[in-house]
């Protein structure tokens, strides 16, 4: 058998014996503590011993969806980063890039994800996708195409919705604060 | 590591064919006073021990020291001896990759090979995993193979284990000289090799367990030496992993053009939707049925061909198509670092050696460095004394006042809790009492703590010792 520890001992860098927090903890634990955050975003932990499951909250101050509250939730698997958060929209809302079961279509969740971004960027992402929805890429295609071609009735959809009303028979959810 | 014994002989004729390892080794203690020579002596009808020559072609290899052979090799009976009564390894995976290593080991005179694999055997993995036969569809792939090897190869006992390697713990893993891993998932790679640079205790070198991994996706293929914390970790080179194919949300929803986006439709999408809270089981033929179903209607409605159900089965599965040559390639490649570093016999690889068959064929092998700051085997490790009632906001003032470090508001945790975290809002509020708290009473024996902080671009091991 090979004398490895011989090449050990010549090492400089021979780190001392780890403690068994797995890599994905470490990574979240980096990530949260190093959020930063404008005042339109609370993270909310219903276990705080529990770094892998949370809500976050965005209430955009500008664009269509100003005086909404919004609230997502974040599930982090043990192969983060790897893999991306999953992140779901908790409320049932009129938005062309959010459907209504709560699906998000923002590339960093999945086609574009990498290890070297984090949940600052996903949280900034999602934030993104309030101030400028994008028709380009729907989730939510009737609302999508009203976008496009009747951007006042938008608007006035985005309005009603947010209050709690409904549109084409769906029920949305209220969410002024 | 242990050496081989002196004065071994490879003389193991008294060796009955148990399939107990415990036996194997004591019964050679037994013949070591036999003349050193190859002997075939059948000790008991069915024994079967090794006949003159068996190992013939090996032992060319391991009679003479070579030029490219370490100085500590030694030739002969004792390299010999340790390989075939001492050497113990592991292999992760009975699969693809499994089945040829195993072969390979045994054939390469390993006697005392244990095997985990959590999986059964699939009646589509007969045609390359040819340790099984379709008797054995639905069965353990671990026992299954173990039994073969056994049957086939006298005097070599595989122990089977049919579970998942997160079952195991630090002492199981420890028992072993090396780790080959034939795995297919990222995250079980992960979490073994994060498990073997744990294990690495400074005060014991046994500790210490060389780790070879495999991996094979069609004609590509890799295989790559670790010494946890000496070279590089599985966790470094996560960035170099291909990225699966991923199919926008949007794309999926609305315009889908191929018959994978129907079939992403229908698993990312619509099962969801319709079966709730019901967990989408890819092993589960009922559950594929379904989703092809969906997918199969989708297609029709947007034109699309090519909806099957084995494709379905394929893209929620990630399969990728496995080709038994590449298998073979890579699992040789493993098969003979083992045996290298088992023996010392010639250099080993250092560190990373791939494969790339998909354009005419291309293999190219280099040293792939550590990553300073991995969460895994990189960062650095700090050990303070203090006094068993320095609190942990005296314990933080002390840190940031280490000049050496340079470390701007930390956060500290441990394995099972967390102890004080500057942010978010919350979680600060949630751990702030423990500031008060006293270290001793915080922190239980000699756990570490990891602390982040963004001034550090990797974390920080720290281990506390009380005066």
């Amino acid at each position: 058998m090979i004398k490895i520890w011989s090449m050990k001992k010549n090492e400089d860098a021979a780190a001392k014996k780890k403690p068994k927090v797995s890599a994905a903890q470490i990574r979240v634990q980096k990530d949260l503590t190093e959020l930063d955050l404008p005042s339109t975003m609370t993270t909310n932990f219903p276990d705080p011993a529990d770094l892998l499951n949370f809500t976050l909250n965005i209430k955009p101050d500008e664009g269509m969806y100003k005086g909404g509250s919004f609230n997502f939730s974040f599930t982090i698997n043990n192969n983060y980063p790897h893999d991306p958060p999953k992140v779901k929209c908790l409320q049932t809302i009129y938005h062309p890039n959010v459907d209504l079961e709560g699906n998000v279509c923002l590339n960093i969740l999945r086609e574009d994800w990498k290890p070297v971004l984090n949940l600052n960027s996903v949280m900034v992402g999602l934030q993104y996708l309030f101030l400028e929805p994008n028709a380009d890429d729907p989730l939510n295609k009737e609302a999508a195409l009203e976008m496009t071609k009747n951007r006042d009735q938008f608007l006035q959809n985005v309005k009603s919705s947010m209050r709690g009303g409904s549109l084409k028979g769906q029920q949305y959810d209220n969410v002024l604060r | 590591m242990p050496s081989g014994c002196p004065c071994v002989s490879l003389d193991a004729s008294c060796v009955s064919a148990s399939h107990s390892s415990a036996s194997v080794t004591q019964s050679y203690s037994l013949t070591q006073a036999h003349k050193p020579t190859i002997m075939a002596t059948v000790a008991e009808p069915n024994a079967i021990v090794d006949w003159p020559d068996r190992y013939a072609h090996i032992d060319q290899i391991l009679e003479n020291a070579g030029p490219r052979t370490d100085p500590a090799f030694a030739a002969g009976d004792e390299v010999k001896g340790f390989l075939r009564t001492q050497a113990k390894v592991l292999v992760i995976g009975a699969g693809g990759l499994g089945c040829e290593i195993l072969a390979n080991l045994a054939l390469t005179g390993f006697k005392d090979i244990h095997v985990i694999d959590m999986d059964t055997i699939d009646v589509s993995n007969l045609n390359r995993q040819f340790l099984f036969r379709p008797k054995d569809v639905g069965k353990s792939k671990a026992n299954c193979a173990a039994e073969f090897i056994m049957k086939r190869v006298p005097g070599v006992v595989v122990t089977p284990y049919f579970g998942k390697i997160q079952d195991k713990d630090e002492d199981y893993y420890m028992q072993f000289n090396l780790v080959i891993c034939g795995l297919d998932s990222v995250e079980a790679r992960r979490w073994m090799s994060a498990t073997l640079v744990n294990m690495v205790d400074p005060e014991n070198p046994e500790s210490l367990k060389p780790l070879i991994d495999g991996g094979t996706e069609g004609f590509k293929g890799q295989a790559r030496v670790i010494l946890p914390t000496i070279t590089s970790c599985y966790e470094c080179s996560l960035d170099m992993l291909n990225k699966q194919t991923v199919f926008p949300i949007c794309t999926i929803a609305n315009t889908p053009r191929l018959p994978e986006h129907c079939i992403e439709w229908a698993s990312v999408l619509e099962w969801p939707r319709i079966q709730a809270d019901k967990k989408l089981d890819t092993d589960d033929p009922d559950h594929i049925n379904w989703l092809y179903t969906k997918a199969l209607a989708r297609a029709k409605e947007f034109k699309i061909e090519g909806v099957t159900w084995s494709l379905t089965q394929g893209v929620v599965k990630h399969i990728i198509p496995a080709i038994a040559s590449t298998n073979a390639i890579i699992a040789a490649a493993c098969c003979n670092e083992a045996f290298k570093i088992a023996t010392t016999s010639a250099a080993f690889l250092n560190n990373y050696f791939m494969l790339i068959g998909t354009e005419g064929i291309y293999s190219y092998t280099f040293e792939h460095e550590k990553r300073p700051d991995c969460p895994v085997c990189g960062g650095e490790a700090l050990e303070m004394t203090i006094s068993a009632d320095l609190t942990l906001e005296e314990l933080i003032e002390l840190l940031q006042e280490k000049q050496d470090i340079q470390i701007k508001k930390p956060s500290l945790s441990t394995a099972d809790t967390q102890l004080y975290l500057q942010a978010p809002p919350q979680l600060e509020a949630a751990t702030r009492p423990n500031l008060l708290k006293k270290v001793s009473e915080l922190v239980k024996g000699d756990a570490a703590i990891t602390v982040t902080s963004s001034t550090l671009p990797f974390n920080l091991t720290l281990r506390i010792v009380y005066n």
